[in-house]
């Protein structure tokens, strides 16, 4: 008996010996992959890694602007039609050949909508009223129900998956399983163990060439200090996230590089304008009436009066950049007029007086401690700041799954058909995925509407009429030029007007052992062929 | 009480302390935990800054080290964390969180479990039965898992946590007490009081219950050792305290992320102050249980 | 015996009904896991039919009646995050849950034990207080701050050991398992001694009282008397007798090894069934929550049955539940 056992474990063991693979690059990830479906969620850690395996119609470059990616070329040929031309020769993993039907294919199962899926790309997909059509193998119409400037920046968040994979699966389960996991992009599945590591290897036929690597394992390390941890000690080859704290010391180490882009995150506080509000108070304790944060004076108050600087130097080891734009640079919209507002405590404290508070109030300031690069010493350091002018602030930072859902919908007793959110001023992050700022306008600048979707991400409740028009006419507006200027237009009002107050972006680092080369993207997401070895 | 009785339960007394204090760790040990108590308690006189007064802290003094004259001109003698808070205050309120919690949950689950013993032991009988089933049930499972689960809901809060580690522990109160309290009840003296139809109440309460004392005693003080580990332990797992009023587990789990870049200071000097508490009220456990025992006092 | 089996599983039922409607309650109180994975272009409408898609947008009494009856048919439900059948997540990771378990508790015994004998022997020996010292150490230090000091002195300073995630597996009958291997062992190391700690120091103490009432009792004497080597008696007579209260004690402690895995388990990357949980918390994957806690309880019920028979196999003047004639 022990015989057996022991003739099994020489044999496993033998069967177990790893493949000899030269060129593997391992990747420390914060945040493990759940399931490499593409259409289940749309979290990054998710996405990056199916990304490996799937890819979409339009791709975006490392500064999330649209370039070609399964499509070649796409134009309107009227306001409300767009043409999208296919590559040829394309194959999908197991050698069938890529064509219309799967994209047709991939949309209609989105459509159909996924059962149990937190969050597929189907209402991205759904926007500005989208029907698709197949003229042939190689060409895909797409109507909209009105002028609909941003088809190709939708379909950037919509990936194709293999008809003839794909059609009457499990949803995930066999996509984990790696049945259904036939993707066309530069590395195919190899093993996913969700939790330990997930590995692709190389695609020799990819359209894009050869990916640089054989293979490419993701470990997720959630701890920050272990994710470091397992660089220094070659555990891995590359880790995102680094810990801000730790970057001076890695950026001096020889022996490792970093590196660095701006995110398409920006990390700010929103204001809440109702004519009372819960979290600001008195010196005696009473909510104040009205509104202190419905004056202007105050509002810009409270933005002279954070140092974005020592938010930068003093706990994001400089990996932030101050601002006072919605979008980084770069970005379709971006302004370039709004620079940041310098530290100016004696103004700040001018100004509270001028509007009235020369003993100031008393604020709750409430965020995340799980969500955003280092959140809750932010909140910390700007309630230090706040205090200083005369704001006094109480810090309240809660789990991420506590805060979105009061953030977006708060107290469950609001008024029905309504979301009421729950906080006075609150600290959050928006990122603008597609490159372009049209829906980061309309969604945190334009007056909330149900109905429309506008001010979707507006949870102060923020209404200016002058951004409102601008910003509907945008969403409406194929020519890009003409959008463009209206987009900076009611970018410039909205900030002149403190509607909430820019922190920073997040600046997106890697560490990476000497040896690597990255050239990061925008939005965060950590891609095998964007990483070579060099001399 | 007569002079008599008086004067031997002081004799008593002097005799449990001076048999104490014979083995030199215990003395140690109580010195150790009366000094960290008395720092904790007089905290705000001592600390050189109010950690939570947001107007003595500044970001620009953060991650000093040890013996750094900050801008204000203020020296931290064990320097700063990473939101600029001087780390000797600190570690004196963080300290003081420490041991509240501990205390505080051990005192309630001492009243609780205690109450539940006694009514378990006195009356027996079904009652008894439904009693120590529901302490069996709470035994059997892991306290971290119930406290962590417990906070998940509650929230954060050192009422929620003291709440929550109330939950985790009455039931090694109650059923030690019930245990201690079967034995006396069964004893000559309470028989006697029986005879005497005084109350249920009062023989309990008079009798028995001073009887029980020496044990609970001793689970107290490491069921107090475990909720201050405990409780730096859900710190770290981000469920429990927030992070504005750190304890000691919290600073330690702040300071986590310091350590690789040499900023040893944050995470070190709560750890070792926090290994130095809870290794004194465990030495203190077992010396009392050692003294309180006679079946291990050899 | 079979009347004490089944009033312990009757038991176990009650504390699972209880336990499933106090989490699921509690979970659909602090939020909604929707506003988690929602890009933030989502609107409202589109929420609300995420929420559907996911049964969230029934009221809650009616989500936990469907749950109590998909539950009877054995299916705990499907995970939010991860869309496959939350039973499967878990016997996906316990594997690698009970080997940490299991490595952990091979260690605190292999090196408690010869400890505790010793001290035991030599009460005031230097050596035997230092052990005692070392035990109280074991009790004190929190175990998620030692772990980190071992990733920074054994893999960041030495570089000896691997920090991070579980090694190469092999399969035996079935389970992967990675003490096989040396990439596998070299990965294990640190996390199941951190977690072995407090367990050691339990063996430690339990093992040395046990020694020293054992070589006061009669029989010890009486076998020394007569003439039998000092080996054979403390191997023989003493140990049967020291061994039951740590056998007791570990098969107790064992589950709640398995739940400090949660924390040895975060430090240390280790993709076992702990980890997932404090993930599933975070995003509030509610049916892997409840179904971890399901399968933990139906663990725990199982151990301490086992420990309850074995004690009674140990220590034959023990009779377990007292059902009999």
């Amino acid at each position: 008996m022990i015989r057996l056992a022991l003739a099994l474990v020489t044999s496993a063991m033998l069967a177990a010996a790893p493949a000899l693979a030269q060129n593997v690059l391992t990747i420390g990830v914060r945040s493990e992959a759940a399931t490499l479906d593409p259409h289940w969620t749309q979290l990054s850690a998710d996405l990056q890694v199916q990304e490996h395996i799937f890819e979409h119609l339009v791709d975006l470059d490392s500064a999330s602007q649209p370039v070609p990616g399964l499509a070649v070329s796409w134009a309107p040929l009227s306001d409300t039609l767009w043409e999208f031309k296919l590559r040829e020769g394309v194959t999908w993993h197991d050698g069938t050949p890529f064509t219309a039907d799967d994209v047709i294919f991939s949309f209609d199962r989105l459509a159909a909508g996924i059962a149990g899926a937190p969050a597929s790309p189907a209402f991205t997909l759904a926007k500005g009223g989208k029907v698709w059509t197949r003229v042939d193998d190689l060409t895909v119409h797409i109507t909209t129900n009105g002028p609909y400037p941003t088809v190709a920046e939708d379909l950037a968040m919509v990936p194709i998956v293999a008809r003839h994979a794909a059609e009457g699966v499990t949803p995930s389960v066999d996509f984990n399983s790696g049945k259904a996991a036939i993707g066309t992009g530069p590395f195919m599945f190899e093993e996913f163990s969700p939790g330990n590591r997930v590995s692709v290897v190389k695609n020799p036929g990819w359209w894009g060439g050869d990916p640089g690597w054989d293979r490419v394992v993701f470990r997720p390390v959630g701890q920050d200090a272990a994710r470091l941890a397992a660089l220094l000690n070659g555990d891995v080859d590359l880790i995102d996230y680094p810990p801000t704290v730790d970057l001076p010391q890695i950026e001096a180490n020889p022996n490792f590089r970093v590196s660095t882009i701006p995110s398409d995150r920006l990390i700010y506080v929103i204001l809440s304008y109702r004519h009372q509000e819960a979290y600001i108070k008195d010196a005696a304790g009473n909510t104040i009436f009205p509104n202190p944060i419905r004056d202007w004076r105050v509002r810009r108050a409270m933005s002279l009066g954070i140092d974005r600087a020592a938010i930068r130097d003093r706990i994001m080891g400089g990996a932030s950049e101050p601002t006072r734009n919605i979008v980084p640079p770069g970005f379709f919209g971006y302004v370039d007029e709004l620079q940041p507002d310098a530290y100016d405590p004696d103004e700040a404290k001018r100004l509270l007086a001028a509007a009235g508070y020369p003993d100031g109030f008393s604020i709750t300031f409430q965020g995340p401690n799980d969500r955003y690069i280092n959140d809750a010493r932010i909140i910390e350091a700007i309630a230090q700041m706040w205090t200083r002018i005369g704001i006094r602030t109480e810090v309240d930072t809660m789990p991420r799954n506590i805060y979105f859902s009061e953030l977006i919908r708060g107290a469950p007793e609001t008024f029905p058909g309504f979301d009421m959110p729950k906080f006075s001023v609150a600290l959050t992050g928006w990122g603008t995925v597609a490159g372009e700022a049209t829906y980061t306008v309309s969604g945190t600048l334009e007056t909330y509407n149900a109905a429309t979707g506008g001010g979707n991400g507006n949870f102060g409740r923020y209404s200016n009429v002058y951004v409102d028009a601008l910003s509907i006419r945008a969403k409406q507006t194929i020519d890009r030029d003409a959008r463009l200027a209206l987009l900076k237009e009611a970018t410039r009002i909205g900030m002149e007007d403190y509607a909430y107050i820019p922190i920073h972006f997040q600046v997106n680092k890697w560490a990476m052992r000497a040896g690597l080369e990255h050239s990061p993207r925008t939005n965060e997401r950590t891609l095998a062929w964007e990483v070579r070895r060099v001399q | 009480m007569t002079g008599a009785r008086l004067a031997a339960a002081h004799q008593a007394r002097r005799r449990f302390l001076r048999g104490f204090l014979a083995v030199p760790s215990a003395a140690i040990a109580l010195v150790v935990f009366v000094a960290m108590c008395t720092a904790a308690l007089i905290a705000p006189w001592i600390a050189p800054q109010d950690p939570y007064d947001l107007t003595q802290v500044s970001i620009m003094d953060n991650l000093l080290p040890p013996g750094t004259e900050a801008w204000s001109g203020m020296t931290h003698w064990l320097g700063t964390d990473g939101q600029g808070r001087d780390m000797l205050s600190a570690m004196l309120y963080g300290l003081r969180i420490s041991l509240l919690v501990g205390i505080l949950s051990g005192l309630i689950a001492l009243a609780i479990g205690t109450l539940v013993g006694l009514v378990a032991a006195f009356r027996g009988g079904w009652l008894d039965a439904v009693l120590m089933r529901i302490v069996d049930l709470q035994l059997s499972f892991p306290t971290i898992l119930v406290a962590l689960i417990l906070l998940v809901i509650l929230g954060r809060g050192v009422d929620k946590i003291i709440i929550a580690l109330v939950v985790v522990q009455w039931a090694y109160f109650a059923r030690t007490v019930r245990g201690v309290a079967l034995v006396e009840s069964a004893r000559d003296y309470v028989e006697a009081a029986r005879g005497l139809r005084l109350g249920a109440m009062r023989i309990l309460f008079l009798h028995v219950l001073p009887n029980c004392l020496p044990t609970m005693l001793v689970i107290a003080t490491i069921q107090m050792a475990q909720a201050i580990s405990l409780e730096a332990t859900l710190s770290f797992l981000g469920v429990g305290l927030p992070p504005t009023r750190p304890s000691l587990g919290l600073l330690i789990a702040n300071g986590f992320n310091f350590l690789q870049s040499g900023r040893w200071w944050i995470s070190v000097l709560p750890g070792v102050v926090l290994l130095v508490l809870i290794v004194s009220v465990n030495v203190l456990g077992d010396r009392m249980r050692e003294i309180l025992n006679p079946h291990l006092r050899r | 015996m079979i009347e004490f089996i089944i009033r312990r599983v009757a038991q176990a039922m009650l504390v699972l009904f209880v336990m499933t409607l106090l989490v699921f309650f509690g979970v659909h109180v602090i939020g909604n896991p929707v506003y988690i994975f929602a890009s933030s272009e989502c609107t409202r409408e589109c929420l609300d039919e995420i929420m559907a898609n996911l049964g969230l947008d029934l009221p809650i009494w009616q989500q936990y009646l469907m749950f109590l009856g998909n539950l009877a048919e054995g299916d705990l439900g499907k995970s939010f995050t991860f869309g496959v059948p939350a039973m499967s997540l878990i016997w996906e990771r316990f594997p690698a849950t009970l080997e940490l378990a299991t490595a952990s508790l091979a260690i605190a015994v292999a090196v408690g034990l010869p400890l505790g004998l010793y001290a035991g022997m030599r009460p005031d020996s230097l050596v035997s207080r230092a052990i005692m010292g070392f035990s109280m150490l074991g009790f004190s230090v929190p175990i998620f701050w030692i772990g980190l000091i071992f990733i920074l002195t054994f893999s960041v300073r030495l570089g000896w050991l691997p920090s991070v995630g579980r090694g190469q597996t092999v399969q035996v009958f079935g389970v992967p398992v990675s003490v096989l291997t040396r990439d596998g062992l070299a990965h294990l190391v640190m996390p199941a001694f951190t977690l072995s700690l407090i367990m050691m120091s339990m063996v430690i103490r339990l093992t040395r009282a046990g020694m020293r009432e054992v070589l006061h009792a009669d029989y010890i004497r009486f076998a020394r008397a007569s003439g039998v080597r000092e080996r054979r008696v403390i191997g023989l007579h003493a140990m049967k007798n020291i061994l039951i209260p740590v056998v007791t004690v570990l098969g107790m402690e064992f589950a709640s090894v398995i739940a400090f895995a949660v924390v040895t388990e975060s430090i240390f990357s280790w993709p076992g069934v702990g980890k997932m949980l404090i993930d599933a918390i975070a995003v509030l994957d509610r049916p892997l929550i409840v179904a971890y806690l399901i399968f933990v309880v139906v663990m725990f019920v199982t151990i301490n049955l086992c420990v309850d028979i074995l004690y009674s196999l140990l220590d034959p003047r023990v009779r377990v539940g007292g059902g009999g004639p």
